[in-house]
């Protein structure tokens, strides 16, 4: 399976429905073009990838006006790498990715930044259960509880997790599914939600884990059933 | 428009008839048994439309052997064959719960008349 990858910019989430009239719950991403700004090969970079554009903004630098001049591109909102390890047929400088590389019922990864949370308790952090409503505890029922002991060790542990600034960071869900490919308008549906505020850019992946259905690559060999 | 609602446009059906909350309705619906389908009836007042676009649902009530049942459809579902409009209720309202406490006479809801404008 060839690594394939587009930017997007999630535009909002619906519900159609399948083959079997079923209602699936689906997230409108209007995917590409994305230009191939960048080639990247072992002799020059030290490994393959490609580097693709997407989208335009006002104003751009002149370096970065410079790099993807090369490609015929004025401005981009996003770039993105892909890595290529052995993959042999690289695409050319200029080259434009359009949605339908993906196909439905393709599985896919959806990487993108998560909505900012601000500063959060546990609860809703790390889903800690907090404490009884009632039963004799006194004004704690969204409390971490301890977070230590006392003189042994006389500190509370590296890492312990506690309230915090939670999401906005880049957030990858695995196998998701491509429900249906829109080429006029240039749209993918998505089964189930995606990372990030609508209008924002998301970058799809084909599925690091393989497509559904499809054996894993590591040889596993049968044995072991009664 | 926007591009979210041109994916539920050229998804949603357009041989829906105009139906209100207040209207009598009969829903022909597909049912698979198995492998065989068959198309159910079930007839009854609009008692809301809720939602909008393709998401748009409607429920059903009818009181069957003294039991009020509802049933909530999709609008735009694929598996409703089609629906038949069998009488037009004047209402006042757009959500039809007081009907739910009301059983007998006191849930009748009166006819509307069509006038000729907007017959």
């Amino acid at each position: 399976m060839a690594a394939k990858a587009i930017l997007g910019t999630k535009l909002g989430m619906t519900q159609v429905f399948d083959d079997e009239n079923r209602i699936v719950p689906v997230t409108v991403v209007e995917a590409g073009p994305c230009t191939i700004t960048q080639v990247k090969t072992v002799d020059t970079d030290g490994y393959t990838a490609v580097q693709m554009a997407f989208g335009s903004r006002k104003h751009t630098n002149k370096p970065a006006a410079g790099h993807l001049a090369k490609a015929g591109v004025d401005s981009a909102r996003t770039l993105a790498e892909l890595r290529l390890d052995g993959v042999d047929e690289l695409p050319e400088l200029g080259d434009t990715i359009e949605c339908d590389t993906f196909a439905r019922g393709e599985t896919i990864d959806v990487t993108a930044t998560s909505k900012g949370k601000g500063y959060a308790g546990v609860m809703k952090r790390h889903n800690f259960k907090g404490m009884g409503d009632g039963h004799g505890v006194k004004r704690k029922n969204r409390h971490p509880g301890s977070v230590g002991n006392a003189s042994t060790p006389g500190r509370t542990f590296k890492g312990k997790r506690m309230a915090g600034r939670m999401g906005g960071e880049r957030v990858t869900v695995q196998n998701l599914e491509v429900v249906d490919i829109d080429t006029t308008n240039g749209l993918i549906l998505v089964k189930g939600a995606v990372p990030g505020s609508n209008g924002s850019v998301v970058l799809i992946r084909s599925a690091a884990k393989g497509q559904q259905g499809e054996l894993p690559t590591t040889t596993n060999e049968e044995g072991g059933e009664a | 428009m926007n591009k979210v609602d041109l994916v539920e446009s050229a998804r949603m059906r357009d041989d829906i008839p105009d139906f209100r909350p207040g209207d009598t309705v009969k829903v022909h619906a597909r049912v698979v048994e198995g492998s065989r389908s068959r198309i159910q009836v079930f007839e009854g007042v609009v008692l809301r439309r809720q939602g909008g676009g393709l998401r748009e649902t409607f429920t059903v009530r009818k009181v069957s052997f003294g039991v009020g049942v509802e049933r909530t459809y999709p609008v735009h579902s694929p598996i409703i064959d089609h629906i038949e409009l069998t009488r037009r209720g004047k209402v006042r309202r757009a959500k039809l719960y007081y009907l739910r406490d009301r059983v007998g006479k006191k849930a009748r809801i009166r006819e509307k008349r069509e006038t000729a404008a907007n017959g």
